[in-house]
This record gives C-alpha cells, sequence and structure tokens, in this order.
C-alpha cells in the first residue's frame, strides 16, 4: 500500500546500507522524492472524487442550461436560459420559497431544543454522564434514517400514540384545534406541514447539538461566575455571554439543519401534505416529468442558496466549531 | 465566591435537557413495541396484543433476505474503497503542507455538506450522459463516494495526535518505509480506520436518497422500506424490519465510539 507515504523523512541513516532490491528502491526513491509520494497518495481520492463526484455535479449544472422541447419531449442541447425562466414561474417560486420557510424555522427549533442539552452535557455532565450524553446524541444521530421517518409516521397517525396520548389528558379539543388551522393543519398530524416540521426537527436535531456542544465546551466556566459577580441576572449572561460565545456553534449546526431540509424529498413525501418542496420538485421532475433540465435548474437553487450561506457561516467563524 | 464546578444545574436546564433527550429516544423505542403488535392494518396505539409470530413471517421473506444481502455486499465494498481513498487523503493532508490542501478537504466534505438529492441526480444525469446502465456497480460508485468523508474525519483526527517522532525514531533505526508504515503507522491509526470503516459502513447502509438515483430495480434495504411506507403491503413486517435495522446499526456505532472515546471524539461529527 503506498500509503506509506504518510511519513515525512528523518535523517537518512548515514550507516546502514540500502536495503536493496525492488521495495528497497522504491523506499529510497519516495524518500528522495517526497512530492512524488504526495502526489501517488492523492492521486487516487482526487482522481475518484474528481471525475465521478465533481464530473457528475458539472454535467448536472450544464444539464440545467438546455431545454425541453415541449411538444416532442426530448431535450434540446443547446445552451438557452429558458429552463431559469420556467423556475421563475408563480408554482415553482412557491416551492422554492416554502421549502426555504420550512427550512429557517426547522433550523431555529433545532437550535432552541438543541441549546439545553448542548449546555448541560458541556457544563454540568461529568465521567459517566457526559458519555451517557455524548451517545445519548450519537444514537439517535446514526439510527436509521427510515425507521426515524417511519416512528413518527406510527406517532403521528390519526390512531396512532399521540391522539391517544391527547384523549387520556382531555386535549382532544386541543388538537382539533390546531388541525383545523389553515396551512398548519390537516387532516391528521401526519399530514399536515405540522408533522412535516417534528418530523425534520426530530431528525437533524443531533446535527445541531454537536457543534453547539463543541462551542459551549470552549466557554470557561468563570466567564459565567464573573458575568454573575458583577450582577447580571441569569437571562443576562445568556444574552450577552453565552449566547455570543455559542453562536458559531449554532450557526455550524445551522449548515446541516438547513441544508439537509432544503434538500429532502423523503420527509415530506411520507409525512406531509401534497404541495411540494423543492426535493420533491426535483424528484418529479426528472423521473415522472422527464424534465431533466428543470429539475438540474431546481438543485441549483439550493447550491446557490448554501454558498451564500457558507459564506456567511465562514465569515461569522462558523467552521471553527465543527 | 467559590467556583461553581461541582454545582448541580438548574431545574429548569434539567427539564429541558431530560425532555430533549427523551424527545429524541422514545419514537426508536416505539419501533420495538409495534414490531411485536398483533394489528395488521394499522398504527393502532396501544396495540390491542403482543405476538412474535411476525418475526418469522419476516424470516421467511425472500425479499427482505435479498435487500438485506445486497445491502451488506454494497456497504461492504463501499467501505473498503473509502478506507483506501480516505486513508490516502488524510495522510496527505495531515503530514505535508501543498498548495490546494484546503481544496483537498473541502472536496472530500462536498458529497456530504450538500444535499444528498444533488449527489443522487447528479450521478444520475452522468450516467445517463456516459449511457451507464444501473446496476450494482452504480450504487457502489455513489456510496463510496459519500463514504470517503467518515473516514477522512476519523483518520485525520487520529494523525494529528500521532506523534511525528515515532515515525523518525523507526527511519532512525534503519525501517523502510513499508516497514515504518507496517509497523509503526498502521497500528497506531488502525483503530481509527476500524471506527471510520464501521461508520461508512453505517452510513452506506442506511442510505436512502442517493440509491433512489443510482439503483435500477435492485431493491437495498432502505430502498425495500421506502417501498413498504408509500404503499405498504404487509405493515408488521415493515415494524420487524426496522426494528432489525435499529439493531444492526446500534452496534457499529456502540463500538466505533469504544473505540475512539479516549481523545479524538470525531467518529460521527458531521455525518
Amino acid at each position: 500500500m503506498s500509503v506509506d507515504a504518510t511519513m515525512p523523512r528523518a535523517t537518512a541513516p548515514a550507516i546502514l546500507p540500502g536495503s536493496g532490491g525492488m521495495r528497497g528502491a522504491l523506499s529510497d526513491l519516495f524518500w528522495r522524492r517526497p512530492q512524488l509520494l504526495l502526489l501517488l497518495m492523492l492521486l487516487p481520492p482526487v482522481l475518484w472524487l474528481g471525475i465521478v463526484y465533481i464530473g457528475s455535479l458539472f454535467a448536472l449544472l450544464a444539464q440545467s442550461f438546455f431545454s425541453i422541447d415541449e411538444f416532442s419531449g426530448l431535450i434540446n442541447r443547446e445552451l438557452t436560459l429558458k429552463t431559469y425562466g420556467d423556475l421563475l414561474q408563480a408554482a415553482n417560486l412557491d416551492i422554492i420559497l416554502r421549502t426555504v420557510t420550512m427550512a429557517a424555522l426547522v433550523t431555529l427549533a433545532s437550535a432552541v431544543v438543541a441549546f439545553p442539552i448542548a449546555y448541560y452535557a458541556a457544563r454540568y455532565a461529568r465521567g459517566r454522564w457526559k458519555a451517557l450524553f455524548y451517545l445519548g446524541v450519537m444514537l439517535p444521530l446514526w439510527s436509521s434514517y427510515l425507521v426515524k421517518i417511519y416512528a413518527w409516521k406510527l406517532i403521528l397517525a390519526k390512531e396512532g400514540i399521540l391522539t391517544w396520548l391527547f384523549g387520556k389528558l382531555y386535549l382532544q379539543w386541543l388538537l382539533d384545534a390546531w388541525l383545523s388551522l389553515p396551512v398548519v393543519g390537516g387532516n391528521s398530524l401526519s399530514v399536515s406541514f405540522t408533522g412535516t416540521f417534528i418530523v425534520f426537527v426530530y431528525v437533524w436535531l443531533p446535527f445541531m447539538i454537536l457543534p453547539v456542544q463543541a462551542a459551549l465546551e470552549r466557554v470557561p466556566g468563570n466567564l459565567v461566575e464573573a458575568s454573575s459577580d458583577l450582577g447580571a441576572s441569569p437571562g443576562q449572561t445568556f444574552r450577552n455571554v453565552l449566547f455570543p460565545l455559542a453562536l458559531p456553534g449554532i450557526v455550524a449546526g445551522s449548515i446541516f439543519t438547513f441544508s439537509l431540509t432544503l434538500g429532502d424529498y423523503i420527509i415530506p413525501q411520507i409525512i406531509g401534505t401534497s404541495r411540494l418542496f423543492i426535493g420533491q420538485a426535483v424528484y418529479s421532475q426528472q423521473g415522472t416529468a422527464g424534465n431533466i433540465p428543470l429539475a438540474a435548474a431546481f438543485t441549483v437553487v439550493p447550491i446557490v442558496i448554501m454558498g451564500f450561506y457558507l459564506w456567511g457561516a465562514k465569515r461569522m467563524g462558523a467552521f471553527d466549531a465543527l | 465566591m467559590r467556583s461553581d464546578r461541582g454545582q448541580s444545574a438548574p431545574l429548569g436546564l434539567k427539564i429541558a435537557a431530560a425532555c430533549g433527550l427523551l424527545f429524541l429516544h422514545l419514537p426508536i423505542l416505539l419501533i420495538f413495541v409495534y414490531a411485536f403488535t398483533t394489528e395488521e392494518k394499522s398504527f393502532v396505539w396501544p396495540p390491542p396484543g403482543l405476538t412474535t409470530q411476525w418475526f418469522a413471517v419476516t424470516w421467511n421473506r425472500p425479499d427482505v433476505w435479498e435487500a438485506l444481502s445486497l445491502s451488506v455486499r454494497v456497504a461492504a465494498i463501499s467501505t473498503a474503497i473509502a478506507l483506501v481513498l480516505g486513508t490516502l487523503c488524510a495522510a496527505a493532508v495531515s503530514r505535508t503542507k501543498f498548495f490546494g490542501r484546503e481544496t483537498i478537504s473541502l472536496l472530500v466534505i462536498l458529497p456530504i455538506a450538500l444535499p444528498g438529492i444533488i449527489t443522487g441526480i447528479a450521478l444520475r444525469s452522468a450516467f445517463a450522459l456516459a449511457d451507464i446502465p444501473f446496476s450494482f456497480w452504480t450504487i457502489v460508485l455513489g456510496h463510496a463516494t459519500f463514504c470517503v468523508v467518515v473516514v477522512y474525519n476519523n483518520a485525520v483526527a487520529r494523525f494529528r495526535r500521532t506523534s511525528g517522532s515515532m515515525i523518525e525514531a523507526s527511519m532512525d533505526l534503519g525501517a523502510d518505509g513499508f516497514q515504518t508504515f507496517r509497523h509503526i503507522v498502521l497500528p497506531n491509526i488502525a483503530t481509527a480506520l476500524l471506527a471510520g470503516g464501521m461508520l461508512a459502513f453505517a452510513l452506506s447502509f442506511d442510505e436512502v436518497i442517493v440509491t433512489t438515483f443510482t439503483a435500477g430495480q435492485q431493491q437495498t434495504v432502505p430502498i425495500w422500506m421506502l417501498e413498504e411506507l408509500i404503499r405498504p403491503r404487509q405493515r408488521p413486517v415493515t415494524n420487524v424490519v426496522a426494528m432489525v435495522v435499529v439493531l444492526v446499526t446500534l452496534l457499529p456505532i456502540l463500538f466505533a465510539y469504544y473505540l475512539t472515546r479516549d481523545g479524538d471524539q470525531i467518529a460521527g461529527s458531521g455525518k
């Protein structure tokens, strides 16, 4: 294995003779030409990612400049901006706006739910509890994505546990009132935007907890003490000390929650209304509609949004918190 | 005022943190209950009765076994590819400084930073343009691409912790490059690679979004589950499969955590 190249050579042993043979010659060559080693090590991964991934991305981007012939349904391979024009139709703008709003709400809610867990884990949990918190976040993060969605299908179903719980607590009226609201309501929670929102928050929450916790770990405890010594109330300490210091972590976590929500098409398909999100639009355009150019143009939207997002996050120092 | 290091947390914080953790775990536990329910047609709670008959039914379903076998084969080969590529990349990036180093890290992280649907549709359109028919290998191609990053993360963290002077000492004592790799570098990074490999396996085993774009008629376990979610055939079987999937992914994660627990808590950061 050429991973051998990992090693920077120290001073060459002046006394020992070369070990001879192919192997010795190779070893000596790598020692004399570290650049060659580096090249050999980088070549396979860069070729793989460059060809398979970047190549595919460019193939996709190129297709967004093609257009589809509305009569024959064939793809016209002349460069045009017509597809991007189609993207600006009211129905498509609606889809984009809906997805971005959902992503923003999910990000906010994740931050609110994640903060206490992250803060407790970073500041109060010690030893065994610390490990327990870490695993407590890791296990849901890594358990199967579909199983998690399936679990929520069970919970949110009309005959499911949540309806039962509301019934037991004599709060059925509250659930009914919520479901009768426009936009967020629906026949049952599993076919409403509320359901979609809850599942998004659930599935991406660990991605928010980890970076926030990492950021909070770096806040020295005596800063918080100093703040209270100087007479700040817990609320003031939070606003003026903790929150600004945790912000890079929150922004880092929001990269995940925002980006993942923008691109997901399975959650809104299984739990949600029939109104589309960007991911579903891409999926149906490339699948049933066969309109690859429009699907490609749709994927450019999250790429552009995330580009700006990452640029802003970098300026806020979010990458140090990752 | 004394340091409040040993002080316990405010009650409100405790409750909020506990509720958050419960929110994360209760839904998964619920899967375990539903695997035993006697109800066939709906998701009714509480379950009208408990039974183990669905385990036998699932055991005798050939489609479940086919999906499982495909998933395991895809995950194994993708993990092997990711291990080689990720380690090479981590070694190059952590040991040397060269022009474009940042770009390489970005390149590795990109497949996981961009939404899966973009990776999926990009690969699909590339396959279409190049006239590559869907097969086992198109699935592997997609999976290996995003698995590189977890191996890379684990390996980079371990390389940073490994002291360069050990390698120098090995060379000073007359070992050639290959011997040093075999006896010094490999034992040092082995557990990190094992952890990274297991996470890559879990990631590939669970992947659905990219797979829907790169698989033809073949079904991996997640694709099978997705089919069942959209067009349910036999709900109890889905319940059992869901429970088994939770258990199967749980073990590698716990083991990976055990392997990397001291020091570099990087194992899963940024799935």
